[in-house]
């Protein structure tokens, strides 16, 4: 049975394309392709009838954001999503710093539905409906 | 055609001091020895996304202006504000940090770098716990036993297995490359036959054969003679492919299992079967392998700073090692990311005490994380101007701190356009350290290495050094004209 909504754990950080993208440029096209991201697991993409690149909303309770959906090749992780740092990831990841100035980039609690409809925004975009300019 | 040797990388914490280039017309054409990051950082310098004028918004756009406007602009801004905040620092030269730790003063500001969002809980816990570390060069010639937790260094220090660990040649360990060879056409001899299998082409298959896989235990490979290579992460990455055992633990479940690791390694027993859902069996035996080898090094990342617990899963991992060294010899450190993080916490620990999250407000360096850390700043919307240099936390920081970033007066330094320059009120372009201007960088085991310049920078851009002193020198006019009319 296909699901709406799946609860996962979000996770951020680095992988060897965002560290090429950002060392090309932060407005470069591999920046984008290795940042818009986020790795799911294949069982996980089954539950919610999603194929490879197709565009979904990750939500935490500190906002959404549209990425597209890759399956994970190297192993099973359940329940586990991955987005590389960038932009994307910093719409949803958690502020709380546990009062030592360090955010909670990993281990998020975070819900994922297919979102096909909705574009993938440019960072130029991203940052223009995020903040305004 | 010129060929410039024993270049130091500019990109992350290996500062990997072999790089090969050749440079052709004022322009690096080729990149010997270098990984993926590496080339993409030396090819990729010269390319469009870079800033060529310094620009200033005007009416919501960005626009070019000359260079000693948008200094006058700078200084304006930052002699101006009550509670600036000075962030980046860790991919320039340790020369641009000593002006900007000069300039902080002046103005009354708060210094921090990008520890705070990387190893900042490490340096806490060290400042608590203590570290016992050595130097890369003693690793690569002496460590037997190599356990990365939470960093996958394919990923983010490509050459760090290649250079420092399981695949370097030593003087008194030899390198694993050819047994990770041997591991690579085993599991490609099980693939197909695995795949002959399914297609039926195997009549009688042996029993071995039809052995279904699930989570084993330690592989054979741990105990072999020689360096073995752990893994411990919360999800099978590239260099969890390449260990000789890898353990899958829960997210945010790392202080568990390392605590169950030292009670192991104390000879203790635990009551349960997993701790986890790592069985306690596998647990043993990775405790074993600490105990039995002649010199240990646990390399840890932010997958243990960022996760629940941060600065208290360093504390556990650090106790660990502190354990492993009544019963051998091991050591601990951790995984700096950016190539001149580690000079931004000995730059700014010389010059004003403390590492990072510098508050020089009251006139007198104070240091109090949580309170003086950029985040909680901006977060507690305190600050009311920024300058930001050599970093992108537009792309770094959660929203909620980036918003207020973008609400007051930014400037920003920087080669590239990035996602900071973008929303910057004050944008310089600069030139690339390690490239376009020489300098020191401190590697993440604190040695310090030279950077070389290997190419003129284009017309008209400073370096940040250049672009900080000028701002200084801005900022003590304005300060002067300020008092006199006063």
């Amino acid at each position: 049975m296909v699901e709406e909504k799946l609860r996962v754990t979000l996770l951020t950080g680095r992988t060897i394309e965002q560290g090429v993208g950002k060392e090309r440029g932060k407005g470069s096209k591999e920046y984008f392709e290795a940042v818009s991201m986020c790795y799911m697991d294949a069982g996980d993409m089954k539950k919610l009838g999603i194929k490879n690149n197709t565009n979904i909303l990750v939500s935490t309770e500190n906002g959404s954001v549209v990425v597209k959906a890759v399956k994970y090749p190297r192993a099973a992780t359940p329940g586990i999503i991955y987005i590389p740092y960038g932009p994307w990831a910093n719409v949803i990841c958690s502020n709380k710093t546990s009062s030592i100035g360090m955010p909670s980039f990993k281990g998020t609690p975070a819900e994922v539905e297919p979102a096909r409809d909705k574009p993938l925004l440019t960072m130029k975009e991203l940052l223009k409906s995020e903040f305004g300019r | 055609m010129p060929i410039v040797n024993a270049v130091t990388c500019p990109v992350c914490g290996c500062l990997c001091d072999d790089i090969e280039l050749t440079v052709e017309n004022n322009e690096v054409v080729k990149v010997k020895n270098g990984c993926a990051i590496c080339e993409s950082k030396f090819l990729g310098y010269k390319s469009e996304h870079r800033t060529r004028k310094p620009l200033i918004r005007k009416n919501g756009e960005l626009v070019e202006v000359p260079l000693e406007e948008a200094i006058h602009k700078a200084a304006e801004i930052l002699a101006n504000a009550n509670y600036p905040i000075l962030y980046g620092w860790s991919s320039t030269s340790c020369e641009a940090q000593r002006v900007g730790v000069e300039l902080t003063e002046e103005i009354g500001g708060v210094l921090d770098n990008t520890s705070v969002v990387c190893h900042g809980p490490s340096i806490l816990s060290i400042q608590e716990v203590g570290i016992p570390s050595c130097t890369l060069g003693q690793i690569r010639h002496r460590a037997d036993l190599i356990i990365y937790w939470g960093c996958d260094p394919w990923s983010a220090h490509p050459r760090h297995l290649e250079r420092y660990t399981t695949f370097t040649e030593g003087r008194f360990e030899k390198s694993d490359w050819k047994g990770y060879l041997q591991k690579v056409k085993a599991a490609a001899g099980k693939k197909k036959i695995k795949s002959a299998l399914r297609r039926g082409v195997v009549k009688h298959p042996s029993e071995h054969m039809l052995k279904p896989e699930t989570m084993s235990g330690p592989p054979p490979t741990m105990m072999k003679e020689g360096r073995k290579l752990i893994i411990v992460d919360v999800r099978k990455t590239m260099s969890a492919e390449i260990a000789d055992y890898f353990i899958q633990v829960e997210p945010n479940k790392d202080y568990e299992v390392m605590q169950a690791l030292r009670a192991l390694i104390r000879d203790q027993e635990l009551d349960v079967d997993k701790v986890d859902g790592v069985p306690v069996e596998y647990l043993e035996e990775v405790a074993d392998a600490m105990v039995r080898c002649e010199f240990g090094i646990l390399f840890f990342g932010l997958g243990l700073t960022m996760s629940a617990g941060k600065l208290r899963n360093i504390d556990v991992a650090i106790s660990l090692v502190r354990d492993l060294n009544m019963r051998t010899k091991f050591a601990i450190m951790p995984m700096r990311g950016h190539f001149n993080v580690t000079g931004a916490n000995v730059v700014f620990t010389w010059q004003s005490g403390y590492p990072y999250a510098v508050d020089f407000s009251l006139g007198y360096p104070r240091y109090n994380p949580g309170e003086t850390t950029v985040m909680d700043i901006l977060l507690r919307k305190e600050s009311d101007a920024s300058l930001v240099i050599a970093s992108d936390p537009a792309a770094n920081f959660p929203r909620k701190a980036v918003e207020h970033l973008v609400k007051t007066p930014l400037i920003v330094i920087d080669p590239h356009m990035n996602a900071t320059a973008l929303m910057g009120d004050v944008v310089f372009p600069s030139a690339f350290v390690g490239i376009e201007v020489g300098g020191t960088a401190y590697r993440m085991d604190h040695v310090p290495l030279p950077l070389k310049k290997v190419v003129e920078p284009p017309e008209g851009i400073l370096t940040d050094e250049e672009i900080l002193k000028r701002i200084l020198e801005e900022v003590r006019t304005i300060k002067s004209k300020k008092t006199e009319s006063s």
